[in-house]
């Protein structure tokens, strides 16, 4: 499967300045690749505009040769938050959000090391590193064809995120998922990349 | 960084701080959540100090403790000294925002409704304190205008340097910033902990509390690392150089974990507040864990910091 940007322009506000300017990238689902750029580049944006939380301005997102849009229901391409505390639903209980996306397989749960009696829980129950399991064990249910990392493990300390990163990389390696890691810590993305891209004020260059 | 000269009395110690909540449970239940259980820290004029532990650890209350600003459903123990004297209520009135003072974690402490200039300088108009806040303008790149703005005209970062400028408006003695870099990428991060610097170097004591190790290496001259509501280490910032000279198994599985040193992990997590494990916190993690280590486990000296781990003295045979 691949997942495609074509020429993708987006601007927040409309006549505003553009975030994005004919920006492509092509993502294999076999790949791992890391974008870095400092803050206010459009790290967030570009996450967002190809999981289709929105629509770009001009230019196309494929999947498979398909606008992304036309995909109805679970989206195959999903997105992991920076901060998990504003990801779920502050009123339901964690057993629920985990059904919000698609199937979640008992092994990601368990590989997670999600426990049983967090499930009860509601969300202000739980730490940061906990919800944050909660995100990627959501992200990751059973159609999820490409995953999008959006800064996710900066609030945790570095053990845990050493832990879900080994996690998540035996997940997608195990299921040929690609992988779009966003971080501003170089050395993680080294560790946890194939290839990187960087971001500039106009679009973007390849490295 | 070089290894730095303590000496004279601490501008600030703390012992044995434990912090508690009293939490209604179900119906008349109370319960009671030590969120802090043993903290001890040392701060000397000059230099900077990191308290380092993640995130909803209740670092934060640390810096509430020791301004006297708790909620009302927290109780504090253990005992605090300023400048070799005990620091109670009466003394901290009066010292709080002059001689000690905090930098919030939050731009959100601003006045939303009072102009910069004037809530910098407390509504002042001594002419020697607003050419000093002339010159802190000057060397943070705020520019003279920023002082007839109000907080919500200014951006994320600059309110933060303004958050800073109230504390060098005074001549503090002891700064305590409180996650001073949440939310900021890493240029400006370490920017904002560079002007945290520069306040030690200017001959104060600065407390920094953070989760960011990484950073806090960069600028600090000690680090504390706190886990599960105790002090577990204290290491200068070269003895994370390399694994042997760290003290704690803890610390140690954090260098380790750290993506250039081979990003290793340990399994478990952090235990919650309501479900510590007896003894050492880390206990159930530990390889090296026994018997003893269920028990009490003290804060002691050993090799040039502190650490409270029965088997640190294996552990360094190695080195």
């Amino acid at each position: 499967m691949k997942l495609e940007l074509r020429d993708v322009s987006y601007r927040y506000v409309k006549d505003g300045q553009k975030i994005l300017e004919h920006f492509s990238l092509t993502v294999d689902s076999h790949e791992r690749v890391g974008i870095k750029a400092p803050s206010g580049y459009g790290k967030t944006t570009l996450c967002k505009l190809l999981s289709g939380y929105l629509k770009p301005v001009a230019g196309e997102i494929l999947l498979d040769g398909r606008p992304l849009s036309s995909y109805k229901g679970y989206c195959p391409v999903q997105m992991i938050w920076q901060q998990p505390e504003f990801a779920v639903n502050p009123r339901l209980r964690m057993k629920e959000v985990i059904l919000e996306g698609d199937q979640v397989e008992q092994r990601v749960i368990e590989g997670l090391g999600i426990e049983e009696d967090w499930m009860n829980r509601f969300p202000a129950e739980l730490s940061g590193g906990e919800l944050q399991r909660f995100s990627i064990a959501r992200a990751l249910g059973r159609r999820t064809r490409f995953l999008l990392a959006d800064e996710i493990s900066t609030m945790l300390d570095l053990i845990t995120q050493s832990q879900l990163w080994h996690f998540i990389l035996e997940e997608v390696k195990r299921r040929e998922i690609g992988l779009i890691a966003v971080s501003h810590d170089q050395e993680l993305l080294d560790e946890v990349c194939e290839r990187q891209v960087a971001l500039d004020k106009i679009g973007a260059v390849g490295k | 960084m070089e290894k730095h000269m303590r000496k004279g009395t601490p501008v600030l110690k703390i012992e044995h701080m434990n912090i508690r909540f009293t939490q209604y449970d179900r119906g008349l239940h109370q319960r009671e959540l030590p969120v802090i259980r043993d903290l001890d820290v040392e701060v000397y004029a000059g230099e900077m100090v990191a308290i380092v532990g993640s995130s909803g650890s209740g670092k934060s209350l640390l810096a509430h403790g020791v301004m006297g600003v708790l909620p009302y459903n927290a109780s504090m123990g253990g005992t605090i000294t300023y400048c070799g004297e005990p620091l109670d209520k009466k003394r901290l009135d009066k010292l709080r925002g002059t001689e000690i003072v905090m930098v919030p974690q939050s731009i959100s402490f601003l006045n939303p409704l009072m102009k910069i200039g004037p809530q910098i300088r407390k509504g002042s108009k001594d002419p020697e304190k607003k050419g000093k806040l002339r010159n802190i303008f000057k060397r943070y790149e705020l520019k003279e205008e920023v002082e007839d703005l109000y907080p919500f005209e200014l951006s994320g970062g600059m309110n933060r340097r303004v958050l800073i400028s109230t504390a060098m408006i005074e001549n503090p003695k002891l700064v305590i910033a409180d996650e001073p870099t949440p939310g900021l990428d890493l240029k400006v991060a370490k920017r904002a902990m560079t002007h945290f610097r520069e306040l030690a170097d200017m001959g104060a004591g600065v407390l920094v509390i953070t989760h960011d190790l990484k950073l806090a290496l960069e600028v600090a001259d000690r680090i504390v690392v706190f886990y599960a509501g105790t002090t577990i280490e204290e290491a200068d910032c070269a003895d994370f150089k390399q694994e042997e000279t760290l003290r704690h198994p803890y610390t140690k599985a954090l260098w380790r974990a750290m993506p250039e040193h081979g990003f290793q992990y340990i399994p478990g997590s952090q235990p919650y507040v309501k479900n510590l494990p007896k003894g050492c916190p880390f206990g159930p993690r530990c390889s090296q864990c026994t018997d003893e280590c269920r028990g009490e486990v003290p804060y002691r000296r050993f090799q040039g910091g502190m650490v409270r781990c029965l088997h640190a003295a294996e552990t360094e045979v190695s080195e």
